[in-house]
């Protein structure tokens, strides 16, 4: 072997110019939107426009030059595409807000979203390496059970509109949101340590490799700690998230596809138990198998109502929408929440929301994008996990509100009204970007021709 | 790692994916389903989005029904009706679930849907404007539709009034009694319209019909013009001086029993047609009636627009001489008895027709349709039916008509300085049960303008009500209002 050619590692561009002119441009698009809805109620653009977009403006150029400071080598696209549908969010609720809804609050929504930008720069600035969250794994995964029991104590935590995921502290919050960060940080450290155990192959039955029984523990628990969210907080969404987003973690950390189909046994078995033990569950699912009926339609309890308002609302919309400020939200019950996305439909029409799916998607591809750049097992498995949460939560929202699958109570990221939400999923975004930062920074070039012993990366 | 990593990608893309595919589905192949659902109140507040056209008459001069805007956001023009109880069936109502009578009929032009109006419809569109529809003028006249809803429901009666113009065939007066305020239902809430409507329907009297065209009644003594126009016209040499049989009773054939005069009275054996006619008497009808023979009548009563189906554009009931069942049922139809059963509507078309020199004009309400820049779009052009009989004929039975008026039962008609012809009408409708009383008439003459039919129902004016003394002097005052005296 002769001397290798030193050729220079690629440089990966930072893009900064072009992450400030998307900034700009989603600022620009929500302010816009601002303006539509104040033409479409009353003619007028509202006299808060200027307010809420040099608010908005100015958080997110906050956000850019922490970003700019901190992650210099961030991924240029998830601060304007999250900047985008949670100003489309904001201006949404504002409509809501406008048509009367007694609980859709534009200013509280935007305050919450200024919280969410500090906590995004907060952990910026204090977490400058995430691997150091590899070595809080049992912590987090602690911290991330004891946020979920919370609501379940006596005196703090409080049941809202049938599901008990609140605890008032003065104010309401739902730690169910953060502990979902907690648990994923659990699942990456965990899986990492022990994917090699949990890989390791037992019998095998027709073509699958099943796992060894005494290794089941892990999903055991995860799913025991589902169903008693399940069951206790009655909040199927949250359930139906941890232990998707753990399976998919399972699978990518041991690459087993047995693990997925033990996760989906578990689950419809789970399923199959609590729809016949428990009326609220068996009532969801009535109601998304005949929405239309009448009988479920009319029903005074798990009735269909709200499912099909907002159907009715996605086919009023048809392909343009009735435009901004045209429609008739406050005919479904919480539309600035949980069917945020069908209001949306009514105004903005299937075009419209097509548009946000396709932010939402390609929020999730920069995630994964990042997963798979990024260097070192824990890392890949925490952005994938991470991406994969988002995208599975998006999931089973939109697709519950849409009646793809069974209606089960979630937020729409960054859209739906709710603090906790708000603040949790800019942190998630503020990990992802710190990990982009890591997986794009060019390794050290080396110093002097190292010949053979080239150091290799990945 | 990687390649797992790759595999969970292709599965978010999968489910984004299906999340589109299902918007897609629902925003285009189910969007027509779910915007129409009745369940779905947008359809409802689109009801309340348009700025609707209103509906005039007397050339635009009386508002019948106006939009209001009302500035709210929901419910933004509200439809009022400021002339009220007599002219509720013509108009109708807009309610939050359905309309009815010219609302209805004319619906498309007034809330701008027609095609007619699409051009102008995607102007509004585009520039931002709420839709506005056209305006429908009516034929009616407004002092004689008030005058004539005035007399009957000033007493109690219940009834129909109609005047037609017998030149063209426009509705001069279209009146029903009792009648409905429609103004609370046309409030922009279901649940109290709903509760309006259900006490309006209910109503023993049945308010919401418009009894000159939804409903068919016998006919009475007013049918025997037809019987006349057919007696007439099956011989071209018999006149209105025409001697014909008038016994005191008349033996149904196949029957045991007899057909009397009305209260018994004698015409005297035999009798020209018109003082057969004057007097009203029954029997020499009711011989011609088994003379002529079923066929004749019906294919006579056909000629006068009865079995024809009509839009004016209101729906009107199809009136009908009964079925044939022998020669006792036929003197009995001849005599508008039986199975006669006729709209008040078309015993005004029967009047009308004889006074157009036998020539029926298809009834019409819309005068004109205008856009909403006030430009003309559409105008009703006067349309021949049918030709019910020669002008000699409608010459000889107007001689006749004008002496029942002149001299015979139909005096209160009269018109000072006009000649009336007439034919009044007393029906029975079941044994021992008060009757239904009838006059039809035209005015002038000479040039005849009007020609109305009026109809008063069984009971509501007293036991012994006949055509003569209840129906003749609302027509007198009808008559009087459209000539403008």
């Amino acid at each position: 072997m002769s001397a290798v050619d030193v050729t220079p590692v690629p440089m990966t561009a930072k893009r900064r110019g072009a992450q400030l002119g998307m900034l700009a441009f989603a600022v620009l698009i929500v302010m816009g939107a601002y303006a539509s809805v104040g033409l479409g109620i009353n003619d007028k653009i509202p006299s808060g426009m200027l307010g809420y977009g040099l608010g908005l403006g100015g958080l997110m150029l906050a956000a850019y030059l922490v970003l700019a400071k901190f992650a210099p080598w961030a991924d240029p696209l998830l601060l304007p595409l999250v900047t985008l549908v949670n100003g489309i969010g904001l201006v949404m609720i504002y409509r809501i807000e406008l048509a009367g809804a007694k609980d859709a609050s534009a200013a509280s929504q935007l305050m919450w979203t200024a919280l969410g930008v500090v906590m995004f720069s907060a952990t910026l600035i204090v977490l400058k390496d995430h691997r150091a969250l590899q070595r809080l794994t049992y912590t987090a995964g602690f911290v991330g059970v004891g946020l979920l029991i919370l609501p379940l104590l006596p005196f703090i935590g409080t049941e809202i509109n049938g599901s008990r995921i609140w605890i008032n502290v003065g104010f309401s919050i739902q730690p169910g949101e953060f502990a979902k960060l907690a648990l994923v940080v659990f699942f990456a450290g965990y899986l990492v340590a022990k994917r090699d155990v949990l890989a390791l192959a037992g019998r095998r039955l027709l073509f699958i490799d099943l796992p060894r029984a005494r290794d089941l523990g892990p999903v055991l628990i995860t799913w025991g700690v589902s169903i008693a969210v399940l069951v206790g907080e009655k909040d199927l969404g949250t359930s139906l998230l941890l232990f998707g987003t753990f399976i998919a973690m399972l699978y990518i950390a041991t690459q087993r596809t047995s693990w997925v189909l033990i996760g989906l046994l578990l689950f419809v078995g789970g399923a199959v138990l609590a729809g016949q033990v428990f009326s609220h569950v068996e009532a969801r699912f009535d109601g998304w198998l005949h929405a239309s009926s009448n009988d479920l339609y009319y029903r005074q309890f798990g009735s269909s109502y709200q499912l099909m308002q907002g159907l009715f609302s996605i086919g009023s919309g048809g392909i343009l929408g009735s435009g901004l400020g045209k429609g008739h939200p406050t005919l479904i019950p919480f539309s600035f929440s949980d069917f945020i996305f069908d209001t949306l439909g009514e105004e903005l029409g299937l075009t419209g929301l097509m548009a946000i799916l396709m932010v939402y998607a390609l929020i999730v591809q920069r995630g994964l994008r990042t997963s798979l750049a990024a260097r070192d097992p824990f890392s890949k498995l925490l952005a994938a996990g991470f991406s994969f949460l988002l995208a599975w939560q998006v999931f089973i929202i939109v697709g519950g509100v849409t009646r793809l699958i069974p209606l089960t109570g979630l937020v729409t990221p960054f859209m739906s009204a709710g603090g906790s939400a708000l603040l949790a999923n800019w942190i998630l975004i503020a990990l992802l970007v710190r990990m982009s930062d890591a997986a794009r920074r060019p390794p050290p070039q080396a110093i002097q021709d190292e010949g053979l012993t080239q150091v290799m990366q990945r | 790692m990687n390649g797992t990593i790759k595999r969970v990608s292709v599965a978010c893309l999968l489910m984004f994916g299906l999340l589109m595919a299902n918007v897609t589905y629902l925003g285009t192949v189910k969007a027509d389903d779910l915007r129409t659902d009745s369940r779905n109140s947008r359809a409802f507040f689109a009801r309340y989005a348009i700025d609707r056209g209103w509906i005039t008459t007397d050339d635009g001069k009386t508002t019948l029904a106006k939009t209001v805007d009302t500035g709210d956001s929901t419910y933004r023009f509200e439809r009022r009706y400021p002339m009220g109880k007599p002219f509720a069936q013509v108009v109708g109502y807009f309610a939050p679930e359905s309309s009815s009578g010219i609302e209805a009929a004319e619906g498309s032009y007034l809330d701008g849907s027609h095609p007619d109006l699409v051009v102008r419809r995607a102007i509004d569109m585009i520039s931002g404007k709420p839709a506005k529809g056209a305006s429908v003028d009516l034929t009616l006249v407004s002092k004689a539709q008030q005058i004539a809803y005035k007399d009957l429901a000033s007493t109690g009666k219940r009834g129909a009034v109609v005047a037609l113009d017998p030149k063209t065939g426009a509705v001069l007066t279209m009146v029903s009694v009792p009648s409905y305020d429609p103004n609370p239902l046309a409030v922009a809430n279901k649940d109290t319209v709903n509760k309006a409507y259900n006490k309006l329907d209910k109503d023993d009297n049945k308010p919401l019909l418009n009894r000159a065209i939804n409903l068919t009644f016998a006919p009475g003594s007013t049918f025997k013009t037809v019987t006349s126009a057919a007696y007439l016209s099956d011989d071209t040499s018999r006149t209105a001086e025409t001697e014909v049989d008038a016994p005191d009773s008349l033996p149904l054939p196949g029957t045991s029993i007899s057909l009397p005069n009305y209260h018994g009275e004698s015409c005297g054996g035999r009798a020209t047609l018109v003082e057969a006619l004057t007097i009203s008497c029954n029997t020499p009808f009711a011989k011609m009636g088994m003379d002529l023979g079923y066929d004749k009548l019906k294919e006579q009563a056909a000629k006068f627009g009865v079995g024809e189906p009509l839009q004016i554009p209101l729906e009107v009931a199809p009136s009908n001489i009964g079925p044939d069942q022998g020669k006792a049922a036929l003197a009995k139809t001849a005599i508008g008895q039986q199975d006669n059963q006729m709209t008040p509507l078309q015993m005004a078309m029967v009047a009308a027709g004889i006074a157009n020199k036998g020539t029926v004009m298809k009834p019409y309400l819309v005068n004109k349709i205008l856009g909403p820049d006030g430009s003309e779009i559409d105008a009703t052009r006067p349309d021949e039916l049918s030709e019910a009989v020669s002008p000699e004929v409608a010459g000889e039975l107007t001689k006749m008509m004008v002496n029942v008026v002149a001299h015979g039962t139909g005096t209160s008609a009269q018109l000072p300085g006009k000649t009336v012809a007439g034919k009044t009408g007393t029906a029975e409708t079941a044994p021992g049960k008060p009757s239904h009383a009838w006059f039809i008439a035209f005015a002038p003459v000479d040039n005849p303008q009007v020609a109305v039919a009026v109809f008063v129902e069984s009971g509501s004016a007293g036991n012994d009500a006949t055509g003569g003394a209840v129906a003749a002097p609302i027509a007198h005052d009808v008559m009087q209002a459209v000539l403008g005296e």
